[in-house]
């Protein structure tokens, strides 16, 4: 059972951290932005942006997975448009995995950055503006120091949700080994065939210290960023 | 002009209506809470933004809601002193105080870090974190990193008042010296009599929205009924006196001010320190005669300038001791008995010990 991982395992193990990787990444620009909005902003539909966000957080993920499906797929209105104007495919590819895993964990991101952004006193960012600092600045160097815990939160709990991502995977990108067969998926394969109990043991020895190695990672930046922000 | 200020702002139930002018080195807005200080800092700071009126500074127009002018706070250039300090959690002392410098275009920068720093003490502090200092310690790096952005006026909004006695009496030198030496004129909001009487040269009292006096210290001062809020107590002269001697074996202080000599307990200032000392209202006895066989140390020869309006059984009047105004407050039954009327010579008589130590402040030339 210990003897190490076949090539179609490691194949899954480093899509799985591909796949994580460019979720969190990608989502998080956006995911900051729209904790601002959802935070900060006063406009009209700021609730039903709020639900939208949250969505796929209650939803059945292979519901999620069904709508990439319709909506990203190369017939969908979206995916069509991507790939005819900017040669960008999600179906079956690892990105529409990646995207599939962006979606899922944008509300853990979200909700973390945006409770960061509540606990901000404000009036540090009034106090930076009467020293002569535009708005544009303020943000970059007082708000976005302050909420630094929280977006490192924020992309610790992304991240940790796209390498367990299942559902919405499997139901839009299928469970290609390769190319969109993740950890998850390559773990439920091995368990539908005789035999793969090893296989699907391995998988998840190497899911868990991924696991432990994030949470990690993540307790360690917070405290060194806490120390900076607040010590 | 320094500052002129004509705003009408609604916020709620409060209404503020307030126009005043000043040319002081320290303007002091007094008033109780809710009579529109901290709004009226705001609007020239460019926190809160007037429903109408004008703001000029230095004479630059920084509101005019008739012309549409609303400069952003951010070019405004007015520093500002928060009562909580509001330092950056994120950066260390230094890089608070150098905060507002990264803004300033290098040909506006004339402070100096190593002035500013050795003006208010706080060089061995560089390289803490905010959250390791004192409350007094914050406040002076609020103080600083504000005038290190060059300012061309500093509004303070009671950056004392979450401070002890203690640590107030630590603060207070160092704004009498900013007010002396920085040559940034300073706006100061409170609301301790004692507190402006040691630092304003230039006073605005607010009550409900309304600016009810307005004008140098020692003017506005002297009338009792403008500090009605704060116990009819609180108001007084304001005059300025030598230090001319220490009587050791009593344990006083001898002043040399014009009205006469007055005998203190014991201060720390060296012999010749002008100070500004404050004589309540309410400390001092009128007597037609030279007094004899009183205990009171202090006796002021001067005559009566005018008597003001009766509010109840007490009455301020108003007398000229050598030149030095002094105010007494006495109830209406002695004018009439002693036949109090302008021109009328009498002594003045104050006990040593009443002199309001937390408003003996260090008087900088010209600044009475």
């Amino acid at each position: 059972m210990m003897e190490g991982l076949s090539p179609e395992e490691w194949a899954a193990v480093r899509l799985s951290l591909k796949v994580a990787f460019v979720a969190m990444a990608a989502s998080l620009i956006p995911g900051i932005a729209i904790a601002f909005l959802l935070e900060r902003g006063r406009f009209w539909g700021r609730q039903a942006l709020d639900v939208l966000v949250h969505l796929p957080l209650v939803l059945p993920p292979v519901v999620v997975g069904w709508f990439l499906l319709v909506g990203f797929g190369r017939r969908g209105p979206i995916g069509a448009f991507l790939a005819e104007h900017f040669g960008i495919v999600f179906s079956f590819r690892w990105t529409g995995a990646a995207l599939a895993c962006a979606i899922m964990g944008f509300p853990l991101l979200v909700r973390a950055i945006r409770l960061s952004i509540a606990a901000v006193d404000r009036k540090l960012e009034d106090a930076a503006g009467t020293l002569g600092a535009h708005p544009a600045w303020v943000f970059g160097v007082v708000t976005l120091p302050l909420i630094l815990p929280g977006i490192i939160a924020g992309m610790v709990l992304s991240f940790a949700k796209a390498m367990g991502e299942f559902g919405a995977t499997i139901t839009f990108v299928s469970s290609i080994p390769g190319e969109t067969q993740t950890i998850p998926s390559a773990i439920y394969a091995y368990t539908q065939v005789p035999g793969g109990e090893g296989g699907a043991m391995r998988l998840t020895l190497v899911s868990i210290v991924i696991s432990i190695a994030a949470l990690w990672l993540s307790e360690w930046l917070a405290r060194r960023v806490r120390r900076r922000v607040h010590a | 002009m320094v500052l002129d200020v004509g705003i009408k702002h609604e916020q709620g139930a409060f209404a503020l209506q307030a126009s005043f002018q000043s040319d002081g080195k320290l303007t002091a807005l007094f008033g109780p809470s809710g009579s529109g200080k901290t709004t009226i800092v705001n609007a020239i700071g460019g926190l809160v933004r007037p429903d109408h009126g004008r703001i000029v500074v230095q004479g630059r127009v920084l509101v005019d809601t008739k012309k549409n002018i609303l400069v952003p706070k951010h070019r405004r250039r007015i520093g500002t002193v928060f009562q909580e300090g509001r330092l950056f959690p994120h950066l260390n002392v230094r890089h608070n105080l150098l905060f507002g410098r990264w803004f300033t275009p290098s040909s506006e920068r004339k402070a100096s870090f190593d002035h500013v720093v050795d003006l208010l003490g706080i060089s061995h502090l560089l390289d803490r974190r905010p959250s390791t200092l004192s409350g007094g310690e914050k406040q002076r790096v609020a103080i600083g990193r504000a005038l290190l952005a060059d300012p061309q006026l500093l509004l303070m909004d009671e950056p004392l008042a979450s401070l002890d006695e203690a640590r107030k009496a630590e603060i207070y030198p160092y704004i009498e010296r900013l007010r002396d030496e920085s040559g940034v004129p300073i706006v100061l909001v409170s609301h301790s009599v004692a507190e402006i009487a040691r630092l304003a040269t230039s006073v605005v009292v607010l009550s409900e929205g309304k600016v009810v006096a307005s004008g140098p210290a020692a003017e506005v001062l002297r009338h009792t009924h403008y500090f009605a809020q704060s116990g009819l107590t609180e108001a007084g002269a304001l005059i300025e006196a030598q230090v001319s001697g220490h009587d050791a074996a009593y344990d006083l202080t001898v002043l040399q001010a014009r009205a006469g000599t007055l005998s203190v307990p014991r201060l720390p200032h060296p012999i010749g320190t002008s100070l500004r000392v404050r004589l309540r209202a309410r400390d001092i006895i009128l007597s037609l005669k030279a007094p004899e066989g009183l205990s009171a140390l202090n006796v002021l020869p001067g005559f009566i300038s005018s008597i003001d309006e009766a509010e109840g059984a007490s009455v301020d009047v108003q007398l000229d001791c050598g030149g030095d105004p002094v105010v007494a407050r006495v109830t209406r039954k002695s004018v009439e008995e002693l036949g109090l009327k302008p021109g009328l010579a009498v002594h003045a008589i104050i006990k040593s010990i009443a002199f309001d130590p937390e408003a003996l402040g260090v008087a900088g030339r010209e600044n009475m």
